[in-house]
């Protein structure tokens, strides 16, 4: 969770965003790996209890995504199984992918992602929903609603101040 | 010959139109000629009823496949065809194209009209791209596109007559309902209740698309086409700025109440009636209040858009139950007095039977015996006996409220039901379902989702079934027969003279069962699974039954990548095969009719 205001937060976003773009050279062993940028940006119990961002990410994923996504991140028709793409997907590409959106028309594809960047419900928990993509993608989480950990105070606060 | 002659009439009645008449007293007589189909709903009554009765209850087991039609569309294929004179009209999904069949010359395709639209409409529909089918009236078949424009095509020969914006994507407006001809007005709806789009019907003059009324669902009188003192809800005056006072500050300006189902029309008491989605957002707490009238029959005047009655079956509602389910209009005799009757299922499980002249609530009873989120509604108030334990209001946000029957797919979703006059039955395609429903606080941006819940489905404890294919007596309130289905019943029933009903599964099945008993007399399994609606029709003295195949829909989206698999952890208890292992994509006509 992002504590600040929802435009404070974009800013951060394309910062990150042009920081890694720009440096990308610049390996996680030089800078140390940000908390989104970890190989594990979930924490699962071995009962499958997950912690609260994953869980956030479940939820917001399935008001903002699944309906072209599809349940449990396994993809539709109109658009892949983001179980598979996070598979390969970096975090850059994916923050990118999801601030400014995608298009593959052709004559056989409709293929529209829309930009979700100045979407709250997206972008104040968008590291939440990477973090439960990743976890899909990774393996480590069936489908389903998972168990979670109860809502910390903090991301109660970063929700309220993010969200305006 | 024959066949000529009756193309050389129907031609005469198109010129006969063009001379002046209005389009609905042409479709009123139209309707009553069982050899042709002439609107989505069957009549202006919606009673998807034939008196056709070559094909009945003791031969309809020798049915076989005529001839078939391939629509080149995947995703879901909801509504049916249009049968008018020797002409088969067929629409699909997104891109929706709509096809004019030669029936008289081996199913040719007279002319195809497909439109251009922007994909970036496709992620602002929430529940798969479909189209619940075209409008016929005037010599013009009516498109109504996912884009929200309307379309006039010329019946003859695909031509754009004219063409008319009825909202706008960017704000997550689309189109997915079938317009409706009334008199010289072609009306349509507006779907967009999971974007906060504010829902309106809007009447268009059938000669050139010119907006003749616009009747919101929220928002003050003056936009709802309401009268504070004459508009009632059940007898009484609805008050000023009903639609204005029973929201929290602008909610109302993203309200919802879209109205995206189906519209019905008394010629003789000259009102349209429908019903509007739910208020949006899926959080409750976020917009205190009954926010009306979402969740509302409506009963309007067909002239002006004035509404003269209404009815919330669902005020503040917490569970996503829209009331845009069809109104079928019948007579029924309800504690001995006979009524101009208006019987409607909705989604939130309650069967009602209303008078349709006064807006008098008549009969209020659960029509599948699972649901739990109210006991029971109130008769004097109209209010449905919420359970707080159900409640997921009460419970509040970020609380998972458990075992909700129905889920937000309600009892029965769109797919509309059929009404046989001869056994005086309604036959009802049924979701048996139940869900966990977990609110949350969101925010609204313009063209993006404003959702803000998430749902586990699965069947009733207990049960196996997630659908039931029921008959039900509109007067007493009560069941008469219910078939268990594996699947949710998602496919519009068709009833017939010939005392057989048919309806469509998820899997595939056309199934044809004994209007008195349930009893199952044929089934036939066509490509793909069926969300479309059971159509008959009559060419050269045959009978045939048509069906659209093509899985999705907001059923083929959960249950297609297997909301029932027991391993999904969704409460399912095993024995539940996901639909996936039945069926594929993909839009197929299929065509029935009796051996030769």
């Amino acid at each position: 969770m992002i504590p600040g205001g929802f435009e404070r937060y974009l800013r951060r976003v394309d910062a990150a965003l042009f920081a890694a773009v720009a440096a990308t050279a610049i390996s996680a062993a030089t800078v140390g790996p940000s908390a989104h940028a970890e190989d594990k940006p979930y924490k699962i119990e071995k009962d499958g209890t997950v912690d609260w961002s994953t869980f956030s990410g479940y939820r917001r994923y399935h008001s903002e995504c699944h309906v072209c996504h599809g349940p449990d991140a396994l993809g539709s028709s109109f658009a892949p199984a983001l179980a598979n793409s996070l598979k390969t997907m970096t975090y850059d590409q994916f923050i990118d992918v999801v601030v400014n959106g995608r298009k593959n028309v052709s004559a056989s594809s409709d293929k529209v992602m829309p930009s979700f960047g100045t979407n709250r419900n997206v972008m104040c928990f968008i590291n939440d929903i990477y973090a439960y993509l990743k976890a899909r993608a990774d393996g480590v989480l069936p489908r389903g609603r998972p168990k979670h950990e109860p809502k910390p105070k903090a991301a109660q606060e970063a929700e309220d101040a993010c969200m305006g | 010959m024959k066949a000529l002659l009756r193309g050389a009439l129907a031609g005469a009645m198109v010129v006969g139109l063009a001379a002046g008449a209005y389009a609905s007293d042409d479709l009123v007589t139209m309707q009553k000629n069982a050899k042709e189909w002439v609107m989505p709903t069957g009549n202006y009554a919606n009673w998807r009823y034939s008196t056709l009765d070559q094909i009945n209850a003791g031969n309809v087991g020798k049915l076989q496949v005529a001839w078939t039609f391939s629509t080149g569309v995947l995703r879901g294929h909801e509504g049916g065809p249009l049968i008018i004179g020797n002409v088969m009209y067929v629409h699909t999904p997104f891109p929706n194209i709509v096809y004019a069949l030669d029936l008289n010359d081996d199913n040719k395709i007279l002319w195809k009209y497909e439109p251009k639209q922007d994909p970036d409409t496709i992620p602002v529909m929430c529940c798969d791209t479909v189209n619940r089918g075209v409008a016929y009236g005037d010599g013009k078949i009516f498109l109504y596109q996912a884009d929200a424009t309307l379309v006039a095509l010329d019946a003859k020969t695909g031509k754009v007559d004219w063409s008319v914006s009825n909202g706008d994507p960017k704000i997550g407006e689309t189109g997915t309902s079938a317009p409706m001809v009334v008199k010289d007005k072609v009306v349509v709806g507006i779907s967009g209740g999971e974007f906060g789009v504010r829902g309106r019907l809007t009447a268009y003059d059938i000669k050139d698309g010119k907006m003749a009324w616009r009747a919101y669902s929220m928002g003050p009188d003056s936009d709802i086409l309401m009268d504070p003192e004459k508009t009632t809800m059940l007898g009484k005056p609805v008050g000023k700025d009903s639609g204005l006072n029973t929201w929290e500050g602008d909610q109302w300006k993203i309200g919802g109440g879209t109205t995206w189902g189906w519209y019905s029309y008394d010629p003789e008491l000259n009102l349209i009636y429908y019903g509007s989605g739910n208020p949006s957002t899926w959080n409750p707490s976020q917009r205190p209040g009954d926010n009306r009238w979402s969740m509302t029959i409506f009963a309007r005047d067909a002239d002006t858009g004035m509404a003269k009655w209404v009815y919330q079956m669902t005020p503040h509602d917490e569970w996503d139950y829209d009331g845009i389910n069809e109104m079928v209009l019948a007579d029924v005799t309800v504690d001995g007095k006979k009524h101009k009757a208006l019987v409607h299922f909705d989604r939130n499980g309650f069967g009602y039977t209303l008078d349709r002249e006064t807006g008098a609530l008549l009969v209020a009873q659960k029509y599948d015996p699972k649901v739990n989120w109210a006991t029971h509604v109130d008769m004097k108030t109209g209010r449905p006996q919420v359970v707080d334990k159900y409640s997921t209001d009460h419970n509040g946000e970020d609380v998972n409220t458990k075992g909700i029957c129905p889920a937000a797919l309600g009892t029965k979703d769109q797919q509309p039901s059929a009404y046989s006059p001869k056994t005086g039955l309604f036959y009802v395609p049924t979701n048996h379902v139940c869900m966990d429903y977990e609110p949350f606080r969101v925010a609204y941006t313009a063209g993006q989702p404003y959702v803000g819940a998430t749902l586990s489905m699965y069947p009733p404890e207990g049960d196996k079934n997630m659908g039931n294919f029921i008959a039900w007596d509109a007067s007493k309130g009560k069941i008469v027969w219910s078939l268990p289905e594996r699947f949710s019943v998602w496919s519009g029933a068709l009833a017939t003279a010939g005392d057989v009903v048919f309806y469509g599964t998820l899997e595939g099945y056309l199934k044809a069962v004994d209007a008195k008993t349930g009893k199952e007399l044929y089934k036939f399994k066509t490509p793909s699974g069926i969300i479309g609606n059971v159509t008959t029709y009559e060419h050269n003295g045959k009978q045939y039954i048509a069906v659209l195949s093509g899985v999705g829909g907001w059923a083929g989206i959960g249950l297609a990548a297997g909301l029932t698999d027991p391993n999904a952890g969704l409460g399912a208890v095993g024995g539940y095969a996901a639909l996936a292992n039945y069926t594929a994509l993909g839009g197929q006509l299929t065509v029935f009719s009796l051996p030769n």
